[in-house]
């Protein structure tokens, strides 16, 4: 009798065990915490932190476990390693974060071979999301921004003539080549394109700059990595009278990164950006977001677009793991739930495109202006809406593949 | 008894013990068997380390090659991860554009690219010394660098070349996630290179790259080739440097330019300073040491981790100055010194 | 006729961007050429005393307010004071020691002074407020010269003058340049080298703590400061010669300006022309222009 009733008791908890069991869910997030680029991931990394802190009850009786690694330096090396391993010895479910866009190109065998989704936070080379089916992006593609700006600086800001000023890597081959596809397409004509070195030191712009200003196009559209680089190209900008001399500044939104906007001082008044957020962005879930973020990080802490990204990024996570339960240790599952996935997050209205995988964002014309209290802003002079990367539409290069 | 017959005893004797001294060093004795073994025990105890493993066994490989023509012929180059860089995109290439991925055949061709551009730029460079010689081999690397980013169609420029599928080893072993067949090829192929490397170290060339190190103008001034050698030397090294190249794409599937960074060059020379120079192993030592307590530190500290890392190269200058291995050498003589009554 | 007038303003635009370049690529090397010439000290942790001088100008002006230029003396004097208990009780104790031991100690400080600024500042990179007579530039009709890098090529100017005068005018600077020659003559003379060396350094790492403090302004100041700048800085070093003034001088101008002409008038060649110069001077003068064999 008594056997009996054990084994009852035991059935019955195994039941209601199966049932409504607790999942911690491990997220492995990789973003590079040291070395020249901190800045970047530490952006990324507060937007992840806040939204875990402000939503982790949101999952409940789920929870979530999240493992920080150092991405490394942009070799693709030490974020295989590193994420490799929490694959196989930390057993996370999901890896995300990613802030270089060769970690995820190397990690592109791997997350295949181990079926373990990969959401990208920031990484923006195009044809990333075409190398495995178990990657997603949740930020963009460096074309998102930069085709669109082609044919509203031609349509829009009278730009018939524009050169392209860009850091010689491949953001800045591919933003320059999307600009100018989009460009060209719309009538304009390309003067002239300038590469301006490599990533990791801040040139000296000025003599990139002056050859421009001699050259007197109607417009110079200018990447760089976003961080240190655009207030030198502010200032360069500046020093040298451009606006003045009529040559007009635009380019994608990493020109004028929200968290150093106010160093930037007169010299950025009039620049143009095509970009998926800004902090001046007039929606209730920026508003509400700006607000968390100066609560926990002070009011001289910005988020930017990369915080934006990882903020919607972490939201896309915990919506799959709403979806699923908590159940998400098939990887494929758990990419299908996320394909269609959509929200109105910071940057306004974003969607996963089913058919790739990346992000489908809305694209604002922003310029910059001295609001009256003083400080600097961004207003939008013009959207696009839910913008799809037109590398993989257009099939261009290896986006074809 | 004439002198002269006292004297002629005394040389020959002093022949033969110095024949024998060069002799005993060159079998093998038993602490040399510490590091492979180890090796093959952290495949059993760590099985789930074996991706990093095979990180730090190219390392090693790498640092080896270093120490042929730092810690043996004496010269401090900057630009060693030039030919790390050549080695790993000849197996790139071969893979990505010529649909060549046999492994162990591209090794060879990756040895055979690194050393011949050894060969070239050694015997114009290796006519300098000291700061002349670093920034001269440091530029060198990075106008390769460079070069590979103009021509990024060919190189994936910053973005590499991604998806290097390598065949399966000896066509039967294919690559795993863990990662194990992985660590037990990069494993086999620094027992080949160690033992091809030992046996440069304790011959007769050996013992001239020793002397070049400690007295050039002796060497010069006994009719040795100084020269030849050391580009033979460097040349060597190369080859090696462009073997771990090779397999470090090999065991990536993946390759971008910044395998030719001033860091890589910067990093594997200060391994091997940690380990210790001219002794072979102190390769082993550093590469190891450094690798698992940068990997130790940036887990407990993602941000912070920079800081533990300098403070054991500050201590072990401060209190290891052989190098680590130095310190082991020192700590095993004490303990033999002790068991002499 | 229109085409001379415009080579004109295309070579002073070169000469001008380049000059202001060289004197601050002048001004953080010229302590490493003395200290390496002078010391046989190899010591990669310049690049970290630029830095601290950076940072203490950023904390100088934002927090407390202090103007600029006061700001750039202050952190001079002070990084110079701090590296007095360095060169005492850390580095001569490796005078002796082989060029790698140095190697490794010193690139051991960089390190550990890069995660100590990011502990304390942050990794976000820093700006630093200038004043109204800064900012802006010199309109001199056929081009607009900034300011700030007007600034830097006067203040470069009267640098170069102090320090001339101060080596071969004086006692000091005589007794370093005999120290620099020949020690052991030196010492045998009576020059006491000990102090000699302590003071050199810390007027070179003062001097580095300038460049850091000029650098924000060009470009910007993170934690990484330290050694993603330190390879120019050997470059200029190595392309001068040990321990000549005269030679950083030289080294940073043809550096400077061969840098901003390639990247004015060949920018696809890029980073190509600072190197492919270095190489071709040290193929020819192994020792710098002005080092000794």
């Amino acid at each position: 009798m008594k056997f009996l009733g054990w084994l009852g008791c035991a059935a019955l908890a195994l039941t209601v065990g199966g049932t409504a069991q607790a999942e911690t869910v491990k997220i492995g997030v990789v973003l590079p915490f040291s070395g020249a680029n901190a800045d970047l991931g530490h952006q990324v990394d507060k937007a992840f932190d806040l939204y875990v802190k402000l939503h982790a009850k949101d999952l409940a009786p789920n929870t979530v476990e999240i493992i920080k690694r150092d991405e490394g330096p942009p070799t693709g090396a030490v974020a295989k390693t590193v994420t490799t391993e929490l694959i196989t010895n930390d057993k996370v479910q999901i890896v995300t974060g990613f802030v270089f866009s060769p970690s995820a190109i190397a990690l592109a065998p791997t997350i295949t071979q181990a079926k373990i989704p990969m959401v990208i936070a920031n990484a923006g080379t195009a044809w990333i999301t075409n190398l495995s089916p178990y990657i997603v992006r949740l930020s963009f593609s460096m074309w998102h921004p930069a085709y669109p700006m082609g044919a509203y600086a031609y349509n829009k800001i009278g730009c018939k003539t524009a050169a392209m000023a860009y850091t010689d890597f491949p953001p800045g081959k591919d933003s320059t080549e999307a600009f100018k596809t989009g460009f060209e397409k719309a009538g304009g004509k390309i003067t002239d394109s300038i590469p301006m070195g490599s990533p990791v030191q801040v040139p000296d712009f000025t003599p990139f700059f002056q050859k421009v200003k001699d050259e007197h196009p109607d417009c110079m559209y200018v990447f760089i990595p976003s961080g240190a680089h655009a207030t030198g190209v502010m200032k360069a900008y500046g020093e040298l009278g451009m606006r003045k001399a009529g040559v007009k500044l635009i380019g994608p939104m990493d020109l004028i990164p929200d968290n150093k906007l106010q160093d930037m001082g007169d010299a950025a008044i009039g620049t143009i950006v095509m970009g998926h957020y800004a902090v001046d962005l007039n929606n209730p879930q920026n508003k509400a977001f700006n607000e968390a973020w100066h609560k926990e990080y002070g009011k001289d802490s910005y988020p930017d677009f990369m915080s934006a990204a990882g903020w919607d990024t972490m939201h896309a996570i915990f919506d799959t793991i709403k979806k699923l339960n908590g159940n998400v240790s098939d990887g494929t599952k758990f990419v299908d739930a996320m394909k269609g996935w959509s929200t109105d997050g910071p940057r306004g209205h974003v969607m996963i495109d089913p058919a790739t995988r990346d992000i489908v964002q809305d694209e604002h014309a922003m310029e910059v202006y001295r609001k009256p209290d003083g400080k600097l802003g961004e207003k939008i002079l013009g959207t696009t809406k839910a913008v799809k990367d037109e590398c993989k539409e257009l099939k261009v290069g290896r986006c074809g593949s | 008894m004439a002198a002269s017959d006292t004297e002629s005893a005394a040389r020959i004797v002093a022949r033969e013990r110095a024949a024998d001294y060069l002799v005993s060093r060159h079998r093998f004795q038993w602490p040399e068997a510490l590091p492979w073994l180890i090796a093959i025990a952290a495949f059993f105890i760590f099985p789930d380390r074996m991706t990093f493993g095979g990180q730090v066994l190219i390392m090693v490989l790498f640092a080896l090659s270093l120490d042929l023509i730092l810690g043996y012929a004496g010269i401090v180059t900057l630009g060693h991860a030039a030919f790390f860089g050549i080695g790993a995109y000849t197996a790139g290439l071969l893979i990505a554009r010529l649909g060549y991925s046999e492994p162990i055949s591209t090794l060879f061709a990756a040895a055979l690219m690194a050393g011949l551009v050894g060969v070239i730029t050694g015997w114009f460079l290796l006519r300098y010394r000291g700061l002349t010689l670093l920034m001269l081999t440091l530029a060198t690397a990075i106008m390769l660098q460079e070069t590979g980013n103009l021509r990024s169609d060919l190189s994936g420029g910053y973005d590499g070349l991604p998806g290097l599928t390598i065949s399966p080893l000896f066509g039967r072993f294919d690559y795993d996630l863990y990662g194990h067949v992985n660590y037990l090829y990069v494993l086999g192929v620094l027992a080949v290179v160690f033992y091809f490397v030992r046996r440069i170290v304790y011959s007769p060339f050996g013992q001239a790259l020793t002397g070049i190190r400690e007295n050039v103008r002796r060497m010069h001034a006994i009719g040795s080739p100084v020269h030849r050698r050391l580009v033979t030397v460097y040349a060597i090294a190369a080859a090696i440097a462009g073997v771990a190249g090779a397999l470090f794409t090999q065991t990536n599937a993946y390759v971008t330019l910044t395998v030719f960074d001033f860091d890589n060059s910067a990093k594997v020379m200060v391994m091997l300073i940690l380990g210790g120079t001219g002794r072979l192993y102190g390769a082993f030592v550093g590469a190891v040491v450094y690798m698992v307590l940068e990997d130790y530190f940036s887990k407990l500290s993602p941000t912070f981790w920079q800081f533990g890392i300098g403070l054991l190269l500050v201590l072990a200058v401060l209190f290891a100055r052989r190098g680590l291995l130095g310190l082991f050498e020192d700590a095993g003589r004490r303990l033999s010194k002790r068991k002499k009554p | 006729m229109g085409l001379v007038p415009h080579f004109a303003i295309i070579a002073v635009s070169i000469l001008f961007d380049g000059l202001a370049y060289a004197m601050f690529l002048f001004i953080t090397s010229v302590g490493l050429s003395v200290t390496m010439g002078l010391m046989n000290f190899v010591n990669l942790a310049h690049g970290a005393f630029a830095m601290a001088g950076g940072y203490i100008v950023v904390t100088l002006t934002r927090t407390l307010g202090v103007d600029f230029v006061p700001a750039l003396i202050i952190a001079s004097v002070l990084v110079g004071l701090i590296s007095i208990p360095f060169e005492r009780y850390l580095y001569r104790r490796l005078y002796k020691a082989t060029d790698l031991e140095q190697v490794l100690l010193t690139i051991g400080l960089a390190f550990m002074s890069i995660a100590t600024f990011t502990y304390f500042y942050g990794p976000i990179p820093k700006s630093v407020p200038l004043p109204e007579w800064l900012q802006g530039d010199i309109n001199l009709g056929f081009r607009n010269f900034p300011s700030y890098r007007a600034f830097l090529i006067v203040l470069g100017a009267f640098l170069i003058a102090v320090l001339w005068y101060g080596f071969e005018r004086t006692n000091i600077g005589a007794k370093i340049r005999a120290a620099v020659d020949n020690r052991r003559m030196a010492e045998s003379v009576g020059i006491n080298v000990d102090l000699l060396f302590t003071l050199t350094f810390a007027v070179g790492s003062g001097l580095a703590a300038l460049g850091g403090g000029l650098a924000i302004q060009l470009f910007g100041l993170s934690p990484s400061f330290a050694v993603i700048y330190l390879v120019l800085f050997l470059i200029v070093v190595a392309v001068g010669g040990l321990g000549s003034l005269k030679g950083t001088l030289l080294a940073a101008l043809v550096l400077g300006v061969f840098d901003t002409a390639g990247k004015y008038l060949l920018a696809d060649a890029g980073g190509f022309f600072i190197y492919a110069v270095t190489v071709a001077v040290l193929l020819v003068k192994p020792a710098g222009f002005y080092g000794r064999e």
